[in-house]
């Protein structure tokens, strides 16, 4: 066979195989949309009783061989769920690229760590306060910039997280490098015993009681964050996504629903940061780095941006498959870069993309935008070969 | 896809260094925790090869109860160590742990360690927040930044006759805490200080330079990586300041002097709560490991290994008395008291070791040989 | 106080030098596809590993300064900027042709870039560095430096007292021509006005005749390029590099081209400058600690009143 045979063999194969998981994706989504409330409302259930019995020993030796599954589940996969609901709401429902996302994290983490060792309050009530001053400080992040065009507020994002980093760094009112130890553990609500755990108990040993806490506060932040997709709110941030200049002449308040946005996905990283810090009872600066807002982001993707159980999924991998394969240790970060590169050559619009967003994306326009010179050439042969319309933001 | 592809790789891969799990009639398990592949792995795998060299020698003994050591590879990073000692103590059994080896992961694990009651003895975490936690367990078998801090001062005063001392650090735990206390020991003697930063992602280091060039000091102390300092050290003497140099237990490593250059690095001292002591000077112990190090590993100790052996030593000496639970264990560790490489295996009541010296190495050529205790060392 | 200002001010513009060479090579693919190119931090790093192999080669016996340094200077960067314009192109191919064929969102497009960036820099920690420099396998991480050092610093002349070494003095004039050169290019020859309509509207460019892929690919060479030269000098001054030398220098040069107008060749220059220069003198007033939050605090202000930067964005024109 000729190279151009061989060449032309493998991209049909590859756009077989693209086909497929298509279709693999696409059957139990047709299902859902047509199922009755009551299938809804079981698979729900189901699910929830799934995430109960997930951290159970006999799973834990398949799915972490080499470290404790139920303290992977916790982190990364739990934190980094949670965090990517959040981020979604930000990147995948308002269109606004947040490269700073770990700030919010960070936020949470310290208004645990401060109010808990320097004013000796309560798990619960910090819960609130941390998610009050994330959001604030998610206003205070948005009111200078959110102004700024896409791309800009991407760099000035990474500039926040870096600054809400540096001055912890800094400042010896939360220790600079060395951190906050002693960070109380939420109060144990009771000694009860289910099944041979005592999921109301926080101590350092046992990480499932965290878990649980972590699952409810995952359920309720879906149930919240579906209800504000459907709401006026949710349609807004999906008008401003698509064509911002657009929905601002339709008399769209865009800045204060970008504003709010950004407020809600703070919040619910906030709540992540209280909750983790509670349970690894120590924090440094060096928690909060640049790459794991990087790494947020890349859950959102690759799992499909702007959908619940897609960055659910994206951000589940993104955790999982580095500590499932700790066996190849020093070549993780390399498999995973190229996993990434990968993924997003075969499959961009992610895992399990959000169907309105592929009917975008198939248009190469909406959602955030496509890049310049897409111009179909006459050796490009893509998928997409509909007028290409740049569309600004 | 790429992900079949990932799991096809490592299904093959992952047989990793699984061996024995400890607590069957003839033998235990002793874990051994630390960052073995990140980018300080060169100060952790000494104190790793240490603890294997003590532990093969007893069980070529054909003991009653032999040891495993078992590794785990935390990179340092606190939230690795902690999921790692948590399956360390429900699915290995060990009886003890050599480290965590750095400060960091040690205020995350160590708490772990505590409520699973698992004696654990560091050769290399030197902050001395972790020995005023009230910890039970927990131990060292080395020096903390405050008796290193206190050290070099007594040393960069006598020596140097330093009146002003520039005192930088890269602003990371370890380096920060032992400037400070670098500090505060020569503030004591009524040394002029002043403190500067230096980001240890960067390269440039102009703005402290020039800061140390105005200050005009008598004495430069870096508290920090031999990575960093070597950088500062190079940038230093080539922005004209010839001030003395000298740095901690991060920086011994010739890392250092390839790092600023031999023309630059000339003189330079680095101080150290180790001992590397291949020639025996301090102690014919000192002699004798080194050569039984060497034989088993084709090069010559390094820093921390030594301790790497003495805490091995003492769970070693608890297992021999016929002690192979962790409480037996840990309450055989508050009375030991036998010599070890580095300095007397005993711990006070806090678990930091009841004795110890601050050495000071000195670079000559390529080379960081021992110069002698921080208390008694000459410069002339 | 003002030596010490005059010393950071040389200081300043030597470390902007290197930024605003950096920083064209962000600002071009931004100006021409609307990407971040996160893996530019390492088109640069490898700049710097071919730079290193030219002096581990030439193996100078004694440090260089003069003529002599020039040369090997010039050599250096001749190698690097082959080398980084080459591995430039070869990411845009891997990395970044085929999410334009398929009209991929530019997240997707974002994410494959920092999945590139990872992949290389660990490639380099694990293969090419030990590989290039005989390292054992786990010193991949470590710094690497030339066999000899081969830089003879000394002042070439004084300002107020404050002498200007002759490695800053060349990464300085070195900065300025690449960009002058550049700058000449972009505005006077063909390939130069192709770029510039892309950049423009890249509808009107196909129907004008112009071939897409092939200002993309040069685009991307001309970027890398640009960070070999910046490599070149970079080992100059530092004489060395490790394998995340990139990262922190990445994000300050795309700092900068923000600063200066995102896709405004002079205003990565412009950019270049200002940050190093705030960068030190954002030190001498609060300490070295917050000399990053200086720059990104600043960042937020000049973009609070000129959303599109201090010289306005865009190779020569805004886009819609």
């Amino acid at each position: 066979m000729s190279s151009n045979g061989i060449s032309k063999s493998v991209s049909n194969g590859i756009g077989n195989g693209k086909a497929a998981v298509g279709r693999l994706v696409e059957w139990p989504r047709e299902w859902w949309a047509t199922a009755p409330g009551y299938a809804r409302w079981t698979v729900y259930l189901l699910l929830i009783a799934g995430a109960l019995i997930l951290p159970m020993e006999p799973i834990g030796r398949v799915m972490s061989p080499h470290s404790d599954w139920a303290t992977v589940l916790f982190y990364p996969i739990g934190v980094f769920i949670l965090l990517a609901i959040g981020l979604n709401i930000v990147v995948g429902q308002a269109g606004l690229l947040d490269l700073g996302y770990v700030a919010f994290f960070a936020v949470g983490g310290y208004t645990m760590a401060i109010f808990g060792t320097k004013y000796g309050w309560n798990f619960w009530e910090i819960l609130i306060v941390g998610v009050v001053l994330s959001a604030i400080s998610g206003l205070i992040l948005g009111a200078p910039t959110l102004r700024l065009r896409g791309d800009y507020l991407a760099i000035v994002t990474l500039g926040f997280g870096e600054i809400v980093r540096i001055t912890a760094n800094n400042s010896e009112y939360v220790n600079g490098p060395r951190g906050i130890a002693g960070i109380p553990h939420p109060p144990s609500l009771s000694e009860v015993e289910i099944f041979g755990v005592q999921p109301l108990k926080y101590g350092v040993l046992d990480p499932r009681p965290y878990y649980y806490l972590l699952v409810a506060l995952i359920v309720l932040t879906i149930i919240f964050a579906k209800r504000l997709e459907k709401s006026r709110v949710g349609r807004a941030w999906a008008a401003i996504r698509e064509d911002e200049d657009a929905a601002e002449l339709m008399g769209v308040p865009t800045f204060r629903f970008k504003l709010a946005a950004f407020a809600i996905g703070a919040a619910i990283g906030g709540a992540t940061g209280v909750v983790w810090a509670s349970k690894v009872i120590s924090i440094i600066p060096n928690n909060f780095p640049f790459i794991l807002s990087a790494t947020i982001l890349a859950a959102v993707v690759l799992g499909g941006s702007g959908n619940i159980p897609g960055v659910m999924l994206g951000a589940f991998l993104v955790a999982w498959l580095p500590e499932r394969f700790r066996g190849l240790e020093d070549y993780r970060v390399l498999i995973f870069g190229a996993a990434l590169v990968a993924m997003m050559a075969l499959r961009p619009e992610g895992i399990l993309p959000s169907r309105q967003r592929k009917a975008e994306l198939a248009e190469g326009t909406g959602g955030m935008g496509s890049m310049g010179a897409e111009v179909p050439t006459a050796s490009g042969a893509g998928a997409a070969d509909t007028d290409q319309v740049e569309v600004s933001k | 896809m790429a992900l079949s592809a990932v799991l096809a790789l490592s299904a093959a891969a992952c047989g990793g260094d699984d061996g024995g799990s400890g607590g069957d009639g003839n033998s235990v398990t002793i874990g051994f925790l630390g960052d073995l592949t990140g980018e300080n792995s060169g100060i952790v795998i000494p104190p790793k090869q240490g603890a294997q060299l003590a532990i093969d020698e007893y069980n070529a003994t054909n003991p009653k109860v032999k040891i495993v050591l078992k590794t785990y590879d935390s990179q340092g990073q606190p939230d690795q160590a902690t999921s790692l000692v948590q399956s360390a103590i429900k699915s290995d059994n060990i009886v003890g742990l050599i480290g965590p080896a750095f400060s960091g992961e040690s205020q995350q694990a160590v708490p772990v360690l505590e409520e699973g009651k698992i004696p654990n003895i560091s050769a290399s975490a030197t902050n001395v927040t972790l020995g005023e936690k009230g910890w039970k367990y927990w131990h060292r078998v080395v020096g903390n930044d405050s008796m290193q801090g206190t050290g070099v001062a007594e040393f960069l005063v006598r020596e140097a006759k330093a009146k002003k001392v520039f005192v930088a650090h890269d602003n990371e735990d370890y380096s920060k805490g032992l400037a400070d206390y670098v500090t505060k020991g020569l503030k004591e003697k009524g040394v002029t200080v002043e403190q500067d930063v230096v980001d240890p992602r960067a390269s440039d280091y102009s703005s402290t330079v020039n800061k140390a060039k105005a200050f005009k000091p008598d004495a430069i102390f870096y508290g920090g990586y031999y990575a960093q300092g070597g950088r500062l050290l190079k940038q230093l003497r080539e922005n004209g300041v010839d001030a003395l140099f000298a740095s901690g237990d991060g920086s011994l490593d010739k890392g250092l002097i390839e790092g600023a250059g031999e023309k630059n690095a000339v003189n330079t001292v680095v101080s150290c709560p180790c001992l590397i002591d291949p020639t025996g000077e301090s102690s014919p112990a000192s002699k004798k490991f080194a050569e039984a190090y060497k034989a088993k590993y084709n090069s010559e100790p390094a820093i921390y290994a030594a301790e790497g052996y003495d805490a091995a030593t003492a769970f070693i000496e608890a297992i021999k008395a016929g002690n192979t639970t962790t409480e037996a264990i840990n309450e055989f560790l508050k009375t030991i008291d036998v010599p070890g490489v580095s300095k007397q295996i005993k711990f006070d009541d806090k678990g930091e070791p009841a004795g110890g010296d601050v050495y000071i190495y000195r670079v000559e050529g390529k080379e960081l040989p021992l110069l002698g205790k921080a208390s008694e060392a000459k410069l002339q | 106080m003002l030596d010490n200002l005059l010393i950071n001010t040389v200081d300043g513009l030597s470390l902007g030098a290197i930024y605003a060479l950096v920083a064209l090579g962000y600002t071009m693919v931004y100006g021409v596809l609307r990407l971040i190119n996160f893996a530019h931090s390492e088109i640069f790093l490898i700049g710097t590993c071919a730079s290193l192999v030219v002096v581990n080669a030439v193996a100078p016996s004694a440090p260089l300064s003069g003529v002599a340094l020039l040369g090997i200077v010039l050599l250096m960067a001749a190698v690097a900027m082959v080398a980084s314009g080459a591995g430039a192109m070869a990411l845009e191919f891997v990395a970044y042709r085929p999410l334009r064929k398929h009209g991929a969102s530019r997240l997707a497009a974002l994410i494959s870039a920092i999945g590139a960036s990872l992949f290389l820099q660990q490639f380099f920690a694990l293969f090419v560095i030990p590989w290039l420099f005989d390292k054992p396998k786990e010193g991949g991480r470590l710094p690497v430096q030339p066999e000899q050092h081969f830089v003879d610093r000394h002042d070439v002349f004084s300002i107020g007292g404050v002498g200007v070494a002759n490695d800053k003095l060349i990464v300085f004039i070195a900065a300025i021509l690449m960009m002058v050169v550049l700058d000449q290019f972009v505005n006077r020859t063909k390939l130069g006005r192709g770029i510039r309509s892309t950049a423009q509207d890249p509808e009107t460019a196909v129907l004008m005749g112009v071939n897409i892929d092939r200002i993309v690919t040069a685009t991307f060479a001309i970027g890398g390029a640009m960070a070999g030269v910046a490599a070149a000098l970079y080992v100059l001054r530092f004489e060395e590099t490790f394998f995340m030398v990139g990262f922190l220098l990445g994000i300050k040069a795309f700092t900068a081209a923000v600063l200066g107008g995102i896709g405004n060749i002079r205003g990565a220059l412009t950019g270049g400058f200002v940050l190093g220069l705030l960068e030190m003198y954002g030190s001498m007033v609060f300490g070295s600690a917050w000399k990053d939050v200086v720059a990104f605090v600043i960042l937020i202000l000049v973009l609070m009143f000129r959303p599109t930067g201090i010289l306005g964005e865009s190779l020569q024109q805004a886009r819609a």
